[in-house]
């Protein structure tokens, strides 16, 4: 196990807080806040067109790091395989957890690896942890919206999870749709040395975008509207999820974020997020219309093309593809 | 980013263009009913409902094809799926829809081999993969799924695999709309004035058989499809007869539908399938309103494969979707609705399918002040 874990694992690490080999990483620390947060990922296929389960690994928990405006710094790397799971696969997962590390400026300094019985797990499950450090005084969270905040998506919705499903259930659309899987750590720094208040962000994982807006509406008991019109959906996405039956609304992203800005800031904070490759397609979809609102336990409404107003609710269990 | 044959038709402009100009057509109340699940649908998401005149009410038809699977088939379909060696294969949304005591996911999450499949020729290819295993395919649906379940037995039949076979519950559009036609003939309290057919049920078969019911109950009938301004047009083309007193099928879906329907999937339904009585959850028993396997084919028929006997329907539920269906009802004149009655906890299948007008009205409508 000990040959495993240096011969393929700990090559591609390169650390002075791994080097030590000890049971625990010890990590100088500024005075501050951290942001600490964790995530198990499981995936089929581990590779599809975009990303793997190693990217997703490391960006997702970046991604949760980036919510609350912190710098991610270290990573934790916990690694379940699956008796007679193949060595050179956990090569490229590892491999590619290296790059994406490399990608997002963070040392993993500690980790760990267990071998399950064959049958008893599913290839291979990662979990990762992350530290980060908070240097900016914003309340980053839902109880900061106030009434006329904007709301500016950081790009197309939706590709993530149609590539997976794609390449899990080998669809062929015309065009290979690729994950939108991607690090968001950069452009909210940007943000805030831009100078913006931010009030709240969100990134959209699983239950896309109406599931992310109806748990910020319950946790700030404020209602939101957004403009279908707006909300950015590549045509290769919409046409996959009109054959599907399914609503791109509520499919997972792993590299899209929702952000609540004042009103006064809407345009500057798109613009900012715009010169980033990963906002490039950032629109201001919607805003918050009234916080406190007396026996409102948080609401979501969009208008539809037609110009209708209608909630926009969760979604009750997983999207389920139609029969006709 | 434009989708064609999409978007165009999606087009707010042009949407309001066609409920200004229903707005002028009508000069007194009329009911017309949407056939069509997909169509219930699209009318609750976009609120194509709210941008009519106050004279023109819709009514919410019995076109969902889970909504009026009956509890019995589901009930045989966890009994398969429960059974040694079988592998189970479903379209996703028949995996939350009620039996008399669990669903198929719940039967799935106690152990049952249960697929979802997007394809019933996928689960063919499973049969294929699987020669020690029995593949069943749960072939429900509208003359929509009939030829390519159809396909699926004709393929099984030709490369010899003998591990497939299907649970059928096929159900024929029109005999369902005749008989809710029929009702309401006789009773001028609850008449329905005008018929929206279903666009891609026609795609199939064709309209020749909405002519006939055109004529039969002097009813305006006019194939729509399912975008906002297909729908909007399509009312007012059944406004414009109304209002002229005329009563004919005609065809506002004209991108994808003609007359005849398509020909190559009418005679694969034809040699596979024959026409028989079904059950309509909600609605009873319909004279040749189904499909089973001919004879030929009958050794594909997971019925006789397994020996396998539905229960009598007798449904002991507080829903009351035989009303929904029919359209005597919306769904937040249920008392059970949002109440005891939503998504994660269906009474009912009209609350399970996205295309069930009570889904529709709880995801789409709940919170706002015009339930």
């Amino acid at each position: 196990m000990q040959q495993f874990i240096r011969g393929v694992i700990r090559k591609h690490f390169v650390s002075s807080y791994l080097a030590n080999e000890h049971d625990a990483a010890v990590l100088p620390i500024e005075t501050g806040a951290i942001a600490f947060t964790t995530d198990t990922y499981v995936v089929r296929p581990l590779f599809f067109p975009g990303g793997d389960i190693g990217k997703l690994a490391v960006f997702g928990t970046i991604n949760d790091l980036a919510m609350v405006g912190a710098i991610p710094q270290y990573l934790s790397v916990g690694m379940i395989l699956e008796e007679g799971f193949s060595i050179e696969t956990v090569n490229c997962v590892v491999d590619s957890i290296q790059k994406a590390t490399i990608e997002c400026g963070v040392e993993v300094v500690t980790g760990d690896t267990k071998v399950v019985e064959r049958g008893k797990g599913d290839g291979i499950f990662l979990n990762t942890a992350g530290v980060g450090i908070i240097k900016h005084r914003l309340a980053i969270e839902p109880a900061s919206l106030v009434e006329g905040d904007a709301l500016i998506v950081s790009g197309d919705l939706g590709r993530h999870g149609i590539a997976v499903m794609a390449a899990r259930e080998g669809l062929e659309f015309e065009t290979t749709i690729q994950s939108d899987c991607a690090p968001l750590a950069a452009m909210v720094q940007d943000l805030l040395k831009y100078g913006i208040h931010l009030h709240c962000l969100r990134d959209l994982t699983r239950g896309g975008l109406a599931s992310a807006l109806n748990e910020i509406a319950i946790s700030a008991q404020c209602s939101i509207v957004v403009e279908e019109e707006r909300i950015p959906i590549q045509s290769e996405v919409r046409g996959a999820c009109e054959m599907l039956g399914i609503d791109p609304l509520y499919i997972a992203n792993e590299g899209r974020m929702i952000a609540f800005v004042p009103q006064a800031q809407a345009l500057r904070a798109a613009e900012v997020m715009q010169k980033h490759e990963v906002g490039r397609g950032a629109s201001w979809i919607g805003k918050v219309v009234g916080t406190d609102i007396k026996g409102s336990n948080g609401h979501v409404a969009i208008k539809s093309r037609v110009g209708i107003l209608r909630t926009l609710d969760f979604l009750s269990g997983d999207q389920l593809p139609r029969i006709c | 980013m434009v989708l064609k044959f999409v978007d165009e038709y999606r087009d707010g402009k042009l949407a309001n263009q066609y409920a200004e100009k229903i707005a002028n057509l009508a000069t007194r109340p009329w009911k017309i009913m949407e056939i069509c699940g997909g169509q219930t649908h699209s009318i609750v998401k976009y609120g194509i409902d709210q941008l009519l005149s106050p004279l023109v009410t819709l009514i919410h038809g019995p076109g969902c094809p889970v909504c009026v699977t009956p509890q019995s088939i589901i009930d045989l379909a966890i009994q398969l799926a429960s059974t040694p060696g079988v592998i189970f294969c479903s379209f996703g949304d028949m995996l939350r829809v009620p039996g008399s005591s669990k669903d198929l996911l719940t039967a799935k999450a106690e152990g049952a081999q249960v697929r979802m499949v997007y394809s019933p020729l996928d689960a063919l290819q499973l049969a294929c993969d699987n020669p020690d295993r029995q593949v069943v395919f749960f072939a429900v649906g509208f003359e929509t799924t009939a030829p390519a379940n159809a396909m699926a037995v004709y393929q099984a039949k030709k490369q010899g695999i003998h591990n497939f076979s299907l649970l059928v519950s096929q159900v024929l559009v029109p005999p369902g709309v005749e008989s809710i036609l029929s009702a309401s003939y006789h009773s001028p309290h609850e008449s329905i004035h005008g018929l929206l057919a279903p666009g891609h049920v026609c795609t199939i078969v064709g309209y020749r058989e909405y002519e006939n019911l055109s004529c039969k109950y002097k009813i305006p009938i006019v194939v729509t499809g399912f975008e906002p301004a297909d729908i909007l047009q399509g009312i007012a083309m059944c406004i414009a007869q109304l209002e002229q007193g005329r009563a004919v099928t005609e065809n506002q879906y004209t991108r994808a539908v003609n007359r005849k329907g398509n020909q190559q999937a009418k005679a694969i339904i034809a040699e596979i399938f024959e026409v028989v009585p079904q059950v309509w959850r909600g609605l009873g028993r319909i004279p040749a309103s189904g499909l089973k396997l001919s004879l030929a084919y009958r050794a594909w028929d997971a019925e006789y494969r397994f020996s396998l006997r539905a229960e009598s329907e007798e449904v002991k539920s507080e829903c009351i979707s035989g009303s929904i269906l029919q359209g005597v009802k919306k769904p937040y004149e249920c008392s059970e609705f949002g109440r005891n009655c939503y998504p994660e906890h269906p009474l009912g299948a009209p609350m399970v399918s996205s295309e069930g007008a009570c889904a529709a009205y709880y995801h789409y409508r709940r919170g706002s002040q015009k339930e």
